[in-house]
């Protein structure tokens, strides 16, 4: 069975933090093992989908499942260093906005 | 030995953390007390001025409640990345707030101070010689780079804290260290598995995030054994669960599996989280991968100078050409100055894409929009100068269909402009290869205490 979600009504944590100061990245932990194997293999969190939303090229994102933790976590280079001039988020801690409503394919 | 028990009172000394979950923990008759002090996440402003992220009175704070308890127990308290950046003017503000509360508290102990600083010349030889790699996303750097930074230091591995532990400190104040040091040295030097040695600290030196209720200022007890650890908060109201002690190992890092450190990395890949009890994770699995020896250099250079001004607008015509306003703006200071380049001037637009900036993906606007204005400039004098036009400029401009001729901002503050200091970039994030493990962090012991003259 196939089925669209949004990401929020699936996930209990949708997170973005600095990886040091030149990487952001992103956590979404799901709300249990069910949604989380369905939704990896939906095939929705895919490198190219982060790298658009973004504005990034493709090689610049990494995505890893983390399954002890029910986990996605998407990895990318930052816009800028930490701090240097032209930063809204020195910490990266409020990135995570346009993911909440990103629609999702759950499958099987 | 059969286990070592490690306490860790907060996530960032300064922090902060109940006086009770510190006594429950003492009750559990920790080996030691390690206090993680440091990070790059507050940005690079404080490794380049030198100052710390915390506040001195929080700082004070909480050294005086585990010192209170740990020196007349008579385990070793170790302090990584002091002053929050770990380089020597971060290591002497810790030392010296070390040193007041010994004198007030009349306690005697013996104290490491381990530096961490690199010198610009000695990296730009290595530099040089092919011996600085960048990390993931850093662009590669030139001499000119080294240089010119304000300040570098490098994360110590396990070794100068081991030494400073076997020539006896009971305190150790160490400058940028690697996270997990300040709790893994101590069980490394007596023979504990450094995977999982280091994998508990990594856990600890978050102090209880990791439990839930996740907190960073809450006391978290690691009880390391031979084959496994177990992880738990003192605080009753909180619990480890197998899955938010697994999920501690995304915070802040770019793999979960493959956490790289100075001597090698920790490989997660066959680590297993189960309940142990209610409150309790065990983990087993985690191994330590040797790899030839890195240091990670962390260097910022001076930007320049900030100054600041904070306003608002709710005029929907000016709104509706927010982006040309503010173009206008810049042509003007540029022509005024004459001047192109050698200034920063930037406007963030929060009820547009104050957050996110150019990575903004929705086009809508709020009905008001706060606008902080900022110049950085070669030096304050410039700054203020370059951003008093800018803000008045813009308060005055004029725009197609502008009806509000009196005035085009709304300011909640007089003065209406600030002056935000030095500002600081990253200007190293590179590994130094096969670096040594000791000698570019030197250990001095020093006597804390007791009569004047008596050592």
């Amino acid at each position: 069975m196939a089925e669209k979600m949004l990401l929020r009504e699936l996930a209990l944590v949708i997170r973005s933090k600095n990886a040091g100061p030149y990487q952001w990245t992103f956590d979404i932990i799901f709300k249990d093992d069910n949604i989380f194997e369905r939704v990896l293999r939906g095939g929705s969190l895919t490198r190219e989908l982060f790298a658009l939303l973004y504005g990034v090229p493709v090689d610049n994102v990494a995505v890893l499942p983390y399954p002890p933790a029910r986990a996605v976590k998407i990895t990318m280079v930052r816009p800028r260093p930490s701090g240097s001039p032209g930063e809204t988020d020195v910490y990266g801690a409020q990135q995570h906005g346009p993911l909440l409503d990103l629609e999702i394919l759950l499958t099987g | 030995m059969e286990e070592i028990r490690l306490l860790a009172p907060t996530a960032i000394l300064g922090y902060g953390f109940p006086a009770d979950s510190l006594q429950r923990g003492m009750a559990e008759k920790p080996h030691l007390i390690g206090v993680d002090a440091g990070s790059t996440d507050p940005g690079p402003y404080y490794l380049g001025s030198g100052k710390s992220f915390t506040d001195r009175v929080a700082v004070k704070r909480d050294l005086l409640l585990i010192l209170q308890v740990a020196v007349p127990a008579g385990i070793p308290v170790v302090i990584g990345s002091a002053g929050g950046s770990g380089g020597n003017m971060h290591l002497d503000w810790t030392v010296a707030i070390v040193e007041e509360v010994a004198r007030e508290l009349g306690l005697v102990f013996t104290m490491a101070r381990i530096e961490a600083e690199f010198n610009r010349d000695y990296v730009a030889k290595e530099l040089r010689e092919g011996n600085i790699l960048p990390l993931p996303g850093v662009p590669p750097i030139t001499e000119d780079d080294v240089l010119s930074s304000a300040r570098i230091v490098g994360q110590m591995g396990l070794e100068p804290v081991m030494l400073a532990l076997e020539r006896g400190a009971q305190v150790v104040v160490a400058g940028r260290a690697y996270d997990p040091v300040c709790f893994a040295a101590l069980p490394v030097w007596k023979g504990f598995d450094p995977g999982l040695a280091l994998h508990l600290g990594k856990i600890l030196e978050c102090a209880a995030i990791a439990a839930v209720p996740g907190s960073g200022r809450d006391c978290m007890l690691g009880v390391l054994r031979k084959d496994h650890f177990l992880v738990r908060p003192t605080n009753p109201d909180r619990a480890c669960t197998p899955v938010s002690v697994a999920a501690h190992s995304l915070y802040e890092k770019s793999d979960p599996f493959h956490l790289h450190g100075p001597g090698g990395s920790l490989d997660l890949t066959a680590t297993a989280y189960s309940r142990h009890d209610d409150r309790t994770v065990l983990v087993t699995g985690t191994r330590f991968v040797h790899a030839p020896y890195t240091i990670k250099l962390e260097g910022v250079r001076r930007a320049g100078y900030r100054s600041v001004s904070v306003a608002g607008t709710r005029d929907p015509v000016m709104i509706g050409l927010i982006e040309e306003i503010l173009d206008g703006v810049k042509n003007s200071v540029a022509d005024n100055f004459g001047r192109k380049g050698d200034y920063f001037l930037n406007f963030h637009l929060y009820g547009k894409n104050g957050v996110m900036g150019e990575k903004e993906p929705l086009q809508r606007t709020a009905h008001e929009l706060g606008i902080v204005m900022e110049v950085v400039a070669g030096s304050q004098e410039e700054a203020n100068a370059l951003l008093s036009f800018a803000r008045s400029t813009l308060l005055h401009f004029g725009y197609p269909g502008r009806l509000s001729t009196a005035g085009n901002l709304a300011f909640p503050y007089s003065p209406s402009d600030f002056e935000a200091g030095e500002v600081f970039e990253f200007s190293i994030y590179h590994l130094l290869n096969g670096a040594d493990a000791l000698t570019h962090f030197p250990v001095e012991i020093r006597q804390v205490g007791g009569e004047p003259g008596s050592g």
